[in-house]
């Protein structure tokens, strides 16, 4: 006995088995996001005034990947919207795009994630520079003996957090050349330097794991479909409908992501 | 018995079917049997594994500072100095302790009650062909296995393996200065993406692959709470997954998302701080309440099935049980923060979790009355699957009751963490839910080999089995109200009154000399139950292959689904989808020929 | 929708196409805003949060509603999430409130 319901509807569900998996999933990852959106409330709540961060990111990187997300969400429904009207040349084309978007997100991302990892706060010996004891900006050069900041040097801590950033980013700012001797303590943005950072990497990078398998998911459909199509086009369909449906959860989590950790 | 009349819904021998070779066959299997009967043994084995690791600990407790017998030098071999001079360390005890609990909860009883059960008989019980998506199962294995061995690797790695308890609180659990941390982490994560796999398609399966006439309402109570345990999984566990890649980040990258400001371990951290021990308590039991409503409702459905087909009457309260199921699914998502009653929550929010958890054993009750109420005016027949499902009843009973005094605010000060907790969870999960596992293997052990298990040695193993457990964990009532904590490694013996004494200090509470005696006694009842086993696993691998032929395809007599196929099922179950006519539990129906009347067979004019 | 056991009339969809242009546009539209409303200083900064949840929850229905089609879907669906967004909320808001709720002179931030 085949099992029934791969592709024709369940009377009383009005459903088919994958439809009915694919939303069980996702319940099961609103969980897993939300326990994560849950523990960004917590510890930025229980933060000490003025610790909180503001303006580390850049925005408008942010605003395009968003735009990137959303223009692959209507092609990957597009992509599905064609096979149901039997075009299967129109699907190809789409989710070529939503590929392409895919792999444009992740390449922005990547590069974000270096530019925290090549920013550094570092702590100056008493002294060093009259305009403060920290130092913090973006490593440009290093020799043996120093390295050059492309940033600021402050007195308080406090002056590194609430930043009213632009929509492009800061201006270029002045370099600083520091002596490795006068470096008491030296740490980049990296998810050890404060819990936004933490939440920062840990939620995009999970983000992104999702990103990086629902594009495998696509690709194969998209690269080794014609088959199937060929063979069952019903099933082929309901298979890039579920994909799809995953891609647009991608595309939800990202859409208040996205005002949490860049906006806010 | 045959009876005739009903149409015989095998598949014939007939019919197509590729050799698939013995890998496809019986390793990288799609069948649900398959897979079934995998996470059975493996399960089966973790389970001793996890005993093994309590008796020595046992040993260790009963008598602090002394070479084990028999496995000491052997220990000392595979696990160098943590188990030097056969004698179990502190961190050794500690990493037991972490694992017995870790391997006993997520590495046998709920693969077994679970997936093991469950991907066995809940689509033969449905009238299905497999489930849903049977390579998402074989992947829901593989990640089983992948987990296992990533915690079972944990123990042979310098430091050895995770020691933070199987609750793994931070900071403790980052703070330890070895890498079994790390695996267990990785570890729980695979297991938690086998957990999730398994829920979907479990849910799936039952929405939609049930036989026409199969209506929920006509659903065996064994596969409700099936459904039920699958939603469970399905929404506790991700926050779980979650605060376990946190906690990752903490030991591997050093992040702060559990670690408070101005942490010292010996001296003070290097680390950015601001984060919340608590945050990681809230995340870890938010699954683990929902975890053991998911240790204890498979166990639930197993008894329903045995109790209605060993009185030969339908179970009392059908409704009720479902309902009851249903409404203990919902609020044991709510009541989570009685496992934190002492962290230091303010009283409205005591208060909320306090009355969630009471009102939560109301439809425990409910179904605890009616298996109870399923008794009266039935044909017992007292075989093995029986008898340990009516142990299962007051067993179950004293654990829940035993809970009320935990779910109270007020008692749980003096309570907490002592060794009456461990009493209480002991007995609902050991003579309770394991109780029922048991009766399961018993009961469908002739559906997977058309054999018979030993009757005699099945009662020797119940007697000497429930025996035993009571021996066990009734004393640790006594110890726990009267002051014994948890996970001390020498059994407490730095807290006896003599001990202080010896020191000059007078200690109002100490413990007493009756009480640490008490461990001797509950050394050799563990190892009675040990023993207890033996006759089991020689009786299970046995019958497998000598044991009493079943001499029929429903030995039982039973009424459900799964009975009515050939045995051992084929792959496809059912030739074409069996017609369901009636509820699961059609027994002695006035004017019927026999005393049963299956799911499947037609109405007679 | 996807409740049609066989093929879907070409017209059917093809309406539906225009549908998701309409709500790509309101997409776009809505990150503009919600970047251009954050940089605007209003007396707290909660009233820049709630705004910025609002018009994510805005985006978020419509992806949801249309992309995804939950807006004609089955029953079944609605009660899978429907007890997801409980739990959802229960573990969001019982520990905000846990957190929260503390006895008096312990905590002192």
């Amino acid at each position: 006995m085949e099992i029934p319901y791969t592709t024709e509807i369940r009377k009383d569900t009005g459903l088919y088995n994958a439809k009915v998996g694919i939303w069980l999933f996702l319940a099961s990852e609103v969980m897993l996001f939300g326990a994560l959106f849950s523990a960004y409330i917590l510890l930025r709540v229980g933060a000490p005034d003025g610790y909180w961060p503001h303006g580390w990111l850049t925005v408008w990187l942010g605003t395009l990947n968003t735009l990137v997300l959303i223009t692959s969400s209507i092609t990957t429904v597009m992509a599905w919207a064609s096979l149901k009207m039997k075009n299967f040349g129109s699907f190809k084309f789409y989710h070529a795009v939503t590929l392409c978007c895919a792999v444009m997100f992740l390449c922005i991302k990547s590069y974000e994630w270096r530019d925290e990892f090549i920013h550094n706060e570092v702590t100056l010996k008493e002294g060093a520079f009259k305009e403060g004891t920290i130092a913090d900006g973006h490593l440009i050069k290093q020799t043996a003996d120093t390295i050059t900041l492309e940033g600021r040097i402050v007195k308080d801590r406090k002056d590194l957090f609430n930043l009213s950033t632009p929509f492009f980013g800061h201006p270029k700012q002045e370099e600083i050349e520091i002596k490795r001797s006068d470096i008491v303590k030296m740490s980049n943005y990296g998810p050890a330097h404060h819990d936004y950072n933490a939440l920062y990497f840990t939620l995009t990078g999970l983000h992104a794991l999702h990103v990086i398998g629902g594009a495998c998911v696509i690709f194969y459909l998209w690269a080794f479909g014609r088959k199937m199509w060929e063979t069952d086009p019903e099933r082929f369909t309901n298979r890039v409908e579920v994909s799809g449906l995953f891609w647009h959860f991608v595309d939800l989590v990202w859409i208040f992501l996205f005002p949490v950790l860049y906006l806010l | 018995m045959q009876a005739h009349a009903i149409p015989h819904t095998g598949v014939h021998a007939e019919e197509h079917h590729e050799d698939a070779g013995f890998w496809r066959t019986y390793i990288f299997s799609t069948d649900h049997k398959v897979i079934g009967i995998q996470y059975g043994i493996t399960a089966l084995s973790f389970l001793l594994l996890g005993f093994c690791l309590m008796l020595m600990m046992r040993w260790q407790i009963a008598h602090p500072s002394v070479p084990i017998p028999i496995v000491g030098p052997l220990l000392e071999k595979v696990l160098g100095s943590v188990a030097s001079q056969g004698k179990m360390s502190p961190d050794l005890y500690n990493s037991f302790g972490a694992m017995h609990g870790t391997i006993m909860v997520f590495l046998a009883i709920v693969p077994l009650a679970f997936a093991a059960f469950g991907n066995y008989v809940v689509p033969l019980m449905i009238g299905a062909p497999d489930m849903a998506f049977p390579r998402v199962n074989m992947a829901s294995y593989q990640s089983y296995v992948m987990g296992g061995v990533v915690m079972l690797v944990s123990f042979f790695i310098p430091g050895g393996a995770a020691q933070a308890g199987w609750t793994s609180y931070s900071p403790l659990a980052t703070s330890i200065a070895s890498n079994g941390q790390t695996f267990w982490l990785i570890g729980m994560v695979l297991l938690i993406t086998s957990s999730l796999l398994g829920a979907v398609n479990f849910i799936a399966t039952i929405i939609q692959l049930r036989a026409p006439g199969m209506t929920w309402m006509r659903m065996p109570f064994f596969v409700w709470s099936q459904f039920v345990t699958a939603f469970l999984l399905l929404l506790a566990f991700p926050p779980l997954e979650a605060a376990s890649i946190m906690q990752l980040m903490d030991k591997v990258v050093h992040t702060s998302f559990f670690l408070p400001t101005g942490l010292a371990v010996g001296t003070l951290q290097g680390i950015s701080g601001g984060g919340s021990p608590l945050l990681w308590q809230h995340l870890f039991w938010f699954l683990g309440h929902p975890e053991v409503y998911v240790l204890i409702l498979p166990a639930m459905g197993i008894v329903a099935e045995v109790i209605a087909n060993n009185t030969r009457k339908p179970i009392w309260g059908y409704k009720s049980l479902v309902y009851s199921a249903l409404t203990i699914g919902f609020l044991s998502f709510i009541v989570w923060a009685h496992h934190m009653y002492m962290t230091g929550m303010g009283i409205r929010i005591a208060t909320f979790f306090q009355t969630t958890t009471m009102i939560i054993s109301i439809p425990s009750v409910i179904i605890l009355t009616c298996m109870f109420l399923s008794l009266w005016g039935g044909s017992i027949r007292f075989n093995t699957p029986m008898l340990f499902v009516m142990a299962f009843l007051p067993m179950f009973g004293i654990g829940g009751l035993t809970g009320l005094p935990l779910g109270f605010n007020f008692s749980d000060l003096h309570l907490h963490d002592t060794y009456y907790v461990i009493a209480h969870f002991h007995y609902v999960v050991a003579p309770g839910t394991i109780f029922a596992l048991f009766a399961g293997i018993y009961y469908w052990f002739p559906k997977m080999t058309g054999r018979m298990m030993n009757e005699f040695w099945g009662r020797i193993h119940f007697w000497l089995s429930l025996i035993c457990m009571n021996l066990i964990f009734q004393p640790m009532f006594a110890q726990g109200m009267a002051g014994m904590i948890r996970r001390m490694s020498d059994g407490g013996a730095n807290y006896t009154a003599a001990h202080n004494a010896s020191l000059g200090m007078n200690v109002i509470g100490g413990l007493s000399e009756t009480l640490m005696k008490l461990h001797v006694f509950i050394l050799w009842a563990a190892v009675g139950l040990g023993l207890a086993q033996i006759p089991f696993i020689i009786n299970f691998f046995w019958s497998i292959k000598h044991g009493k032929p079943a001499g029929s395809d429903n030995p039982w007599q039973a009424t459900t689904l799964e009975w009515q196929t050939p045995t051992p099922p084929p792959h496809g179950n059912f030739a074409k989808a069996p017609i369901v006519y009636r509820g699961p539990y059609e027994y002695s129906v006035p004017g019927h020929a026999t005393d049963f009347t299956p799911q499947n067979e037609p109405d007679n004019a | 929708m996807s409740d049609q056991p066989h093929s879907e009339s070409h017209d059917n969809v093809a309406h539906h196409v225009r549908r998701y242009l309409l709500v790509f546009v309101a997409l776009i539209c809505g990150t503009i805003l919600t970047v251009w409303a954050s940089y605007i200083r209003f007396p707290t900064r909660e009233i820049n949060i709630a705004v910025a949840l609002v018009i994510a929850s805005c985006k978020a229905f419509l992806v949801a509603g249309f992309f995804m089609h939950l807006v004609s879907e089955k029953k079944m669906i609605y009660g899978i999430l429907g007890f997801t967004a409980f739990f959802f909320i229960g573990l969001m808001g019982l520990t905000i409130w846990s957190m929260g709720d503390f006895p008096l002179f312990t905590i002192t931030h």
